[in-house]
This record gives C-alpha cells, sequence and structure tokens, in this order.
C-alpha cells in the first residue's frame, strides 16, 4: 500500500482535510493537518480497507530552527493487512494537538513521554504528568536547544509523593475508564 | 448477620536501587491481593541515550544502544545497525544476515533465561533462577568468544561485523544446542508440572486480544493473548 491510495481512502473519510505524501524509505508516511488528527485516527483505525488498529509509538522530532518546528510522529500497525504506517504532524513550539487516546487506548503514556522530553501539549490528555524525566524537572531534554551536558543538583529536599487528594482522584478516574 | 466491613489498602512498592532489576515505583490499591488500582512511575533508569546519540558520529552509537536492554544487548545493535543501513540504502551479504540471524537468537535465549528464572524466582521457586543463569553463561560464553566482551559485545556494526565467525563457535553453540533441550525439559518439570506455580499464574492479569491491540501491546504478551503477530513473519528483516 503506498502513501497516495492511503491519501486517496481518507479524502473520502475525511473531506476536506488536506493530506500530503511524506518522504521515507520504508513503510508511507502521511502528513496529517493537526486539527483532523482524531477524525483521521479514527478512519485509519475503522475503514476496512486500512484497519489501523495498532499504535506501536509515538514520538517526535525537532526540526529546529524551522517553523513550525516539531514532527509529532505515530507509528501504525494493521495487523489484519499486515501492514504499517507512519503519520506525522506538524506542530510549532508553541501548538498544541488533541489526544489520540479516543482512538487508540494506549496513547496516554507516549503522549506523556512526548510532553516529557520535548514539551509538546496534547490537549485532553487529562492526566499529562512527565513519565521518565522526575516531576520537577525543568526544561524539556529531547529539545535541540536543550544542552546535553547539564549539571543538576540532586533534589531530596521534598519527597516525590503524591498527594492523599491526587491519588484518590487517580483512583476515581482509573475506575471511570474501566466501566 | 452484620456485612463484614471491607477496605482497600494503598501500598507503596519501590523504588528498589538502580542494581536491582525492575527498577520501578508502584502505589497500589489492594483488596486482599487482587489489585484495584495502580499508578506506576518509571524512568528511574532512563539517561538519555538518544540526546547522548545526538553528539556522537553514527557508529559510536553501537555500544550505547546495547546498553538499553542489558540482557538483550545484541537485539539493540541489530535494530540500530538496520536503521542505519536503511538510510544508507545499504544490503548486507547474506552471510552476515544468517550470522546476524542466528546471534539475535542466541540472544533472545539468553534474556529469556534471565526473564524465566527470574520470574520464577519472584513468585517462590527461587531455585529456577540458578538453573535459568547455569544455561545462560553458556551464551555469555559464545559473545565472549565472538567478542571478548560477554554482556555488551558490539560485535553488530553497521554495514555488518566486527569481524568474522572465530574458531570455535560453530564447535560452542552445537554444544550449547544438543544440551539445551534437556534442559528445557527440566524446567518443563520444575514450573509447568509446579501446582503452586501454576496457580500463581493462571489466570492471573489476562488481557483480551481487544485489550492487547487497544493497549499497543505486541510480542510475546500479544501472543499471549492469542494473536498471531510476530514481526519477524509478518515484516521479515535480515534475512528472518
Amino acid at each position: 500500500m503506498d502513501p497516495a491510495s492511503i491519501i486517496t481512502a481518507l479524502q473520502s473519510l475525511v473531506p476536506g482535510a488536506s493530506f500530503e505524501a511524506g518522504q521515507s524509505v520504508d513503510f508511507p508516511t502521511i502528513y496529517v493537518p493537526a486539527d483532523r488528527l482524531v477524525e483521521t485516527g479514527l478512519a485509519l483505525r475503522d475503514a476496512p480497507a486500512l484497519r489501523f488498529n495498532v499504535l506501536i509509538e509515538v514520538t517526535a522530532a525537532d526540526y529546529l530552527p524551522r517553523e513550525p518546528r516539531f514532527e509529532v510522529v505515530y507509528h501504525l500497525l494493521s495487523v489484519s493487512h499486515r501492514t504499517r504506517l507512519r503519520m506525522k504532524v506538524r506542530v510549532s513550539g508553541t501548538g498544541s494537538l488533541p489526544t489520540v487516546q479516543s482512538v487508540w487506548r494506549g496513547a496516554g503514556w507516549p503522549e506523556r513521554e512526548v510532553w516529557d522530553m520535548f514539551g509538546i501539549v496534547f490537549d485532553g490528555h487529562g492526566d499529562l504528568r512527565r513519565l521518565l524525566m522526575p516531576e520537577d524537572w525543568e526544561g524539556h531534554p529531547a529539545r535541540k536547544d536543550y544542552p546535553v551536558q547539564i549539571r543538576k543538583a540532586a533534589q531530596t529536599y521534598e519527597p516525590l509523593e503524591v498527594s492523599e487528594e491526587e491519588f484518590r482522584a487517580n483512583i476515581v478516574r482509573d475506575r471511570a475508564g474501566r466501566t | 448477620m452484620a456485612e463484614l466491613r471491607t477496605e482497600t489498602m494503598t501500598v507503596n512498592m519501590g523504588p528498589q536501587h538502580p542494581s536491582t532489576h525492575g527498577v520501578l515505583r508502584l502505589v497500589l490499591e489492594l483488596d486482599g491481593e487482587v489489585i484495584q488500582s495502580v499508578m506506576p512511575t518509571i524512568g528511574y533508569l532512563h539517561t538519555g541515550i538518544e540526546k547522548t546519540a545526538e553528539q556522537k558520529k553514527w557508529q559510536q552509537v553501537i555500544p550505547l544502544v546495547e546498553r538499553m536492554d542489558y540482557l538483550g544487548a545484541q537485539s539493540n545493535s541489530l535494530a540500530y545497525a538496520l536503521s542505519v543501513e536503511k538510510l544508507l540504502g545499504l544490503e548486507m551479504p547474506q552471510r552476515v544476515k544468517d550470522i546476524r540471524v542466528l546471534i539475535a537468537e542466541l540472544q533472545r535465549m539468553a534474556s529469556h533465561l534471565i526473564w524465566l528464572g527470574t520470574h520464577a524466582m519472584e513468585i517462590g521457586a527461587v531455585s529456577m533462577l540458578f538453573y535459568a543463569i547455569r544455561e545462560r553463561e553458556l551464551l555469555l560464553n559464545i559473545n565472549e568468544l565472538i567478542a571478548g566482551f560477554r554482556f555488551f559485545p558490539s560485535y553488530i556494526r553497521i554495514g555488518g561485523l566486527r569481524e568474522d565467525l572465530p574458531r570455535g563457535f560453530h564447535e560452542a553453540v552445537n554444544a550449547f544446542l544438543d544440551r539445551f533441550p534437556t534442559k528445557m525439559d527440566e524446567f518443563e518439570r520444575l514450573l509447568t508440572k509446579n501446582d503452586i506455580f501454576r496457580r500463581r499464574t493462571e489466570g492471573v492479569g489476562t488481557v483480551s486480544l481487544d485489550d492487547a491491540y487497544q493497549w499497543g501491546l505486541v510480542g510475546p504478551i500479544a501472543r499471549a493473548a492469542g494473536s498471531d503477530y510476530d514481526v519477524r513473519k509478518y515484516f521479515p528483516y535480515s534475512g528472518y
């Protein structure tokens, strides 16, 4: 399956959105407009000819000083069709993207990682905390303007703990998510 | 009779010291022995390898990626070398492909032995760990033979391998392969026929196939849920 046929299939499912094919040396790559991301995701997941039912990963690339600076990359897998797809979305340094958790439930953690590493905000995420860096870390380490060798004193003056209220709220949210 | 009043208990688990395996913190809400909810904190072993790699030459990244998974080092360097070769448009000779597949599968066995051993140990079958590590030792010996380094051989390089296979490699692999099936039977007797082990694992933490795909689970976990997705069969690479 080539990017052109995927785009043709998508154009009837997501009318009015402008997709473009991206460069790639392996599997098809398409660019998706940020405001139609969730709709496109649903179409990619549910259309019988596409069926990209697994979100393998979400990552990003920083093309500083180009503007829009970031490209968020979604790697999709269709188990039934044995195909892969790379879906890219351009984001400016101050822009944000909608979360795709309503399409692929596992998107929560990878989106947290992209927020943590690149500082890209996912609207509607609900739990956009840092995933890998400590909660009180400053800056987003994978950005190209973030220094490689940084010295930071260990911050041990307060325990990294969740407050009672935060914990209860988490439990309530988890329960709501399960039902 | 009045209803028994029960409530869940909140337990903090971890984080352990980085030298233990599985550095992770979990805040668990428990109802007896059943986990009602969990809030994990990961990242204790996060070292920002991507950021380090930005400042390195391409070939200098091989030893870095091998340390990402210190039990399956060569699977990582294979993935990295294949990506760079893909960008360069390089096609490897058949011999390189064959050796890489062989190395990757030996590494997979070494990694799975640690998984099996520690998994069994943590639910009570402590001696299993020693049996598993004994077999893994032979695989580490093979690593030492090919590159002089047991954990992080850096044998797979961009554009091929460090050098051809050393003398004695085939004998060592054959000796392992002759020995291992009987050891597998031993493991089966220790675990698969062990009532305690089975009661502690069967039906615990099951995932439906639909859930597995929704949460992006692939590999052994998805296959345990009934998937037949195996990247080596679906998207064959490096001669698989």
